[in-house]
């Protein structure tokens, strides 16, 4: 019986392990100088696992007396949260080798906060879903806080446990309301206690609770204080994983412990993911416009993609699961290849963050110029891009779940939001000349990860790579 | 050819991409090339595309050379034309040769001057041929990138302002065409355009917020298109954007604006808010065809005290698309031919027009009025051509301005008097504004130090006009040319509005008795 368990939770188990090993491998021998390797093993490592658990996932398997469910949705969650943590790890190692602050434990803790993450989109009970969050959390404060000479930094990783540590403290109030009002802990076992709709107050007041805990982690308003001054604060590679993964994994969680434990109460939860969802895209759209640090321009535009991501869960359906998810994984392709830009941006070797330095960029670098600009249009929207069909998407949800206000309000607040896309576009293809021009080094994996999602964001149009029907039948786990 | 749809539409993109990935460096060879290039592929274009006109069938009054193939998301592409589109295709194919050649000048960036016009081709042919809603959109939207990098990267001095003001206007417009589009797609189950126009959208009044809607789901379609189409087409009030774009344009970038883009509303109209919406344009006719006549009126007034050249002709171009909004709700055989004639004709004479001004400003690089006069002693082939396109401009008889606002106030008088006396004292204006600009530019002494050695038309210029020149007689003379072509699809169009109309009328008796 327990050998069938540690089968289904094999891929977490092997990739807890070889951070284990790793860790104390490389403390007992050579340290940092071990570092490039660990982190072309470890990008290895969760590329092979993404594949394997892509080819042979099959079917919903609950271990551990339904704590822990491997289905389709937690594999495509998991195909997405390993694919973009090694894209950001690859990206990262020549900007931190440069930079003299490439130590070995940041891919081990990356490793770490993946198996989080995986934790997190199959958890099954909210012990396990508390686990999951919490390893992920821990990880992430540490690499937050990773230059620890920086006061930036160990700002951004403190401010973040502080308020990481609040909103945990919200989630698992939230968890023994819900614990003592349904008597158990298991999600399967909650919804059975909702079954018509009826949801006691104490429950009630748990589950908004646990919905507070989880807007923390995908940084919906009015939960995204953080947000900004962590992006900014943190390294860049360190903000690039903070904007794929964890965004991903946390939105994954959040749709399980709405589908999975409370499935049968959809009105009491959907008012607040609405209205969560109208607060991040506004917020998201309006305030982006001021900012000059496209490190802090990134968070909001990250806090709106959110916001229109949480459209698809607030409408409580199939179609609208299916739609977040696929929202996701193009918002994730889409944001590696923007950081691996911002990765590049530099003068004299020191990096650069202010978007005025990109000044008639497209006349020195024209082909990376032309990737951000499709990447731009992209984040905006427009079509042919392949942003455009993930909000496209998201709509149709909501408006075939009569969330019409809904998806007005994201229309509007997605012109608002285009303004400051553009305003990127502006600066490098018409802006004044530059007499302090940024660099037009590049490193080849860098290069390769903006040229490579800006290409899919096109190829996309045409091909898909089979990512719809997997989420269609990711969805269809979820939701019955 | 099967698909030579899709060959035509796509013949330009695939070139611009070549373009992109075999053409390196930006000497004069380059440069060279990058135009050549850019000439042959809107040349082929146009030459292939008139075997769409003559594949085409007069006298089916449904789409033809349909293309299908499965999409994603449960979209589909799919192309076809009827006898609404099929002319504004070859306006297109038929305007890009000339807006390239007019580029001749052109040493900034060339060779993404020339991409970007070259995709704006394969956007905007696909907005005309396009058969699904989705399709359609993302051409009608996509178009707006390179146009937004046309007037911001080659624009004038206050590019900046007026990029970012016809793309956020304009894209405001479509986001709610786009939650509409949504919206049908929930309600029909599809979003195949052929399909949608048999589809009946629920008509039955309903209240929203205490409002009182009449027409209900079928009035808020509508609008939600009308906000993207008014802005497109632009109707006033929502038109202060173009004379923005115009003036900050270069030359082919206000050619193809005002030659083809402007089209997309009125074409929009024609495809979506009519057959699909009949009760919810019913509804909007008279706010519709007032707006018009103010549009009409109004911006005749603005143009007149215009400093610039080029806003003065946006402002005309604005007056003259109030004529097709009057004549597309006028919804009768005249008013809707007469519409889609005067888009024609405007295709043609306001890009000649805005020609006629890039021809000068390549001289002197002004556009203000007041620095000419007196051209008609140095330049008389110029004089001549512009007076042509002046009296066009006006609705000379003779001339194919004269047959799209003759036929759409004859069509909008059977339906509404007032508008149309209030719409046919723009044809005075018109005359006023554009005889008023000829007199100031061209005739007068030639006083001006400056003016003194101005040459006149190159062979080349010469070469742009001789086409537009052809065709504005042309179809001055002979406008059954259009007029035949287009005739069984617009009257299949007037007999389904009326009979959905009379059933949506019936249906309400029946519910009140």
């Amino acid at each position: 019986m327990i050998q069938a368990d540690l089968i289904v939770i094999l891929p977490e188990i092997i990739l807890a392990i070889y951070a284990m090993v790793a860790l104390i491998g490389a403390v007992y021998t050579s340290k940092d100088a071990l570092a490039p390797a660990l982190i072309w093993a470890t990008a290895g490592l969760m590329a092979v696992l993404a594949f394997w658990i892509a080819v042979n996932g099959e079917g919903t398997n609950p271990a551990f007396n339904g704590m822990f469910v491997d289905d389709g949705f937690s594999r495509f969650a998991k195909v997405a949260i390993l694919l973009s943590a090694a894209a950001v790890l690859l990206m990262s190692q020549d900007y931190m080798a440069r930079r003299n602050m490439l130590r070995f434990e940041y891919p081990l803790l990356v490793a770490l906060a993946a198996v989080g993450m995986m934790m997190m989109v199959s958890a099954g009970d909210l012990m396990s879903l508390y686990m999951g969050l919490e390893l992920q959390s821990l990880s992430l404060y540490v690499v937050a806080a990773l230059r620890r000479d920086s006061a930036k930094s160990t700002e951004a990783g403190l401010k973040y446990f502080v308020l990481g540590a609040l909103s945990s403290g919200l989630l698992l109030f939230g968890a023994s309301l819900v614990y003592g009002f349904s008597g158990t802990t298991l999600f399967s076992g909650i919804v059975s206690t909702v079954h018509h709709g009826e949801v006691s107050l104490g429950l009630l007041i748990g589950l908004v609770l646990l919905i507070s805990g989880l807007a923390f982690k995908v940084s919906a308003v009015p939960f995204h204080m953080w947000t900004p001054d962590v992006y900014e604060g943190s390294p860049t590679p360190v903000t690039a994983f903070f904007a794929t993964a964890p965004k991903v994994a946390a939105m994954g969680l959040f749709a399980r412990v709405l589908h999975d434990a409370f499935g049968g109460a959809v009105a009491d939860w959907q008012q607040v993911i609405v209205l969560l969802s109208v607060l991040s895209m506004l917020l998201g759209a309006i305030a982006a416009i001021g900012q000059r640090d496209i490190k802090r321009l990134m968070a909001y535009s990250s806090i709106a993609h959110m916001g229109y991501a949480l459209i698809g869960l607030a409408a409580g359906t199939a179609l609208g699961i299916k739609a977040m998810l696929m929202y996701l994984a193009i918002y994730v392709t889409m944001n590696i290849g923007t950081f691996a830009f911002i990765l590049m941006m530099e003068r004299d070797g020191k990096p650069v963050t202010d978007i005025d330095a990109l000044r008639q960029y497209s006349k020195r670098d024209p082909g990376k110029a032309l990737a951000v600009l499709i990447l731009m249009f992209s984040l905006a929207g427009v079509p042919p891009m392949l942003g455009f069909f993930a909000k496209l998407g998201v709509w149709q949800a909501g408006v075939e779940a009569d969330l019409i206000g809904l998806v007005i309000v994201s229309a509007i607040s997605s012109v608002i939001g285009a303004f400051y896309y553009l305003r990127i576009v502006f600066y490098m293809y018409f802006g004044d000349e530059n007499e302090d021009p940024i660099d037009t080094r590049s490193s080849p994996v860098l290069w390769a990860a903006l040229m490579g999602s800006a290409a899919l964001m096109l190829i996309g149009v045409f091909y898909q790579f089979g990512i719809e029907g997997a989420a269609t039948a990711a969805a269809a786990t979820l939701v019955n | 050819m099967d698909n030579i749809l899709s060959i035509v539409t796509f013949i330009p993109a695939i070139s611009a991409g070549l373009m992109a990935l075999f053409l390196h460096g930006n000497d004069a060879a380059a440069q060279r090339n990058a135009k050549w290039i850019a000439l042959v592929a809107t040349t082929v274009t146009f030459l292939v595309s008139i075997g769409i006109y003559t594949e085409f069938d007069p006298s089916n009054p449904g789409f033809q050379m349909v293309e299908e193939a499965e999409w994603f998301m449960g979209l589909k592409y799919k192309m076809g034309v009827d006898g609404i589109s099929v002319l504004f295709v070859l306006l297109t194919t038929f305007i890009m040769p000339l807006t390239i050649l007019a580029s001749w000048n052109v040493t900034d960036r060339v060779k993404e001057y020339m991409i970007a016009f070259l995709l704006l081709e394969t956007l905007m042919l696909g907005v005309f041929m396009a058969l699904d809603l989705v399709l359609f959109y993302l051409f009608f939207e996509a178009g707006l990138i390179p146009m937004f990098l046309i007037i911001g990267i080659w624009g004038g001095k206050d590019r900046i302002y007026a990029s970012f003001k016809f793309f956020l206007y304009t894209f405001l417009g479509s986001v709610l065409m786009l939650v509409a589009m949504v919206a049908m797609y929930a309600d029909a189950g599809t979003t195949d355009i052929a399909a949608l126009m048999t589809h009946q959208f629920s008509s039955e009044s309903f209240s929203v917020l205490g409002i009182h809607i009449v027409g209900g789901m079928q009035t808020l379609l509508f609008l939600a298109f009308f906000a993207s189409f008014a802005v497109k087409m632009p109707m006033w009030p929502v038109h202060t954007w173009l004379p923005d774009a115009h003036v900050q344009a270069p030359t082919a970038g206000s050619v193809v604006l005002a030659a083809i883009l402007l089209k997309m509303g009125g074409y929009g109209f024609l495809r979506f808010s009519l057959p699909m919406f009949p009760v919810g344009s019913a509804v909007m006719t008279d706010l519709v065809l007032w707006l018009s006549a103010i549009a009409v009126v109004y911006t005749s007034l603005v143009a007149l005290v215009q400093e610039d050249m080029k806003k003065l002709i946006a402002y005309s171009s604005v007056a003259h698309m109030g004529f097709v909004t009057m004549g597309i709700f006028a919804a009768n055989q005249q008013g809707i031919d007469g519409a889609i004639f005067q888009m024609l004709s405007h295709g043609f004479i306001s890009a000649a027009l805005f020609l006629c001004v890039g021809v000068i400003y390549d001289r002197m690089h002004t556009r203000d009025i007041d620095a000419y006069g007196g051209l008609v002693i140095r330049m008389p082939a110029y004089a001549l051509v512009f007076m042509l396109f002046t009296m066009a401009n006006v609705g000379l008889p003779g001339t194919s301005g004269f047959i799209g606002e003759f036929l759409t106030l004859m069509g909008t008088f059977q339906v509404n008097t007032w508008v149309t006396a209030v719409a046919a004292s723009g044809v005075i204006f018109s005359a006023a504004y554009a005889l008023w600009l000829y007199r100031r530019v061209v005739f007068g002494d030639l006083i001006k130090e400056s003016l003194k050695s101005i040459t006149d038309m190159s062979t080349r210029e010469r070469l742009i006009f001789a086409p537009l020149i052809v065709m504005t007689i042309l179809l001055g003379v002979y406008p059954s040319l259009v007029t035949d072509v287009i005739g069984t699809s617009t009257a299949a169009l007037i007999s389904n509005y009326d009979t959905a109309l009379a059933a949506a009328e019936a249906a309400t008796q029946v519910a009140s008795h």
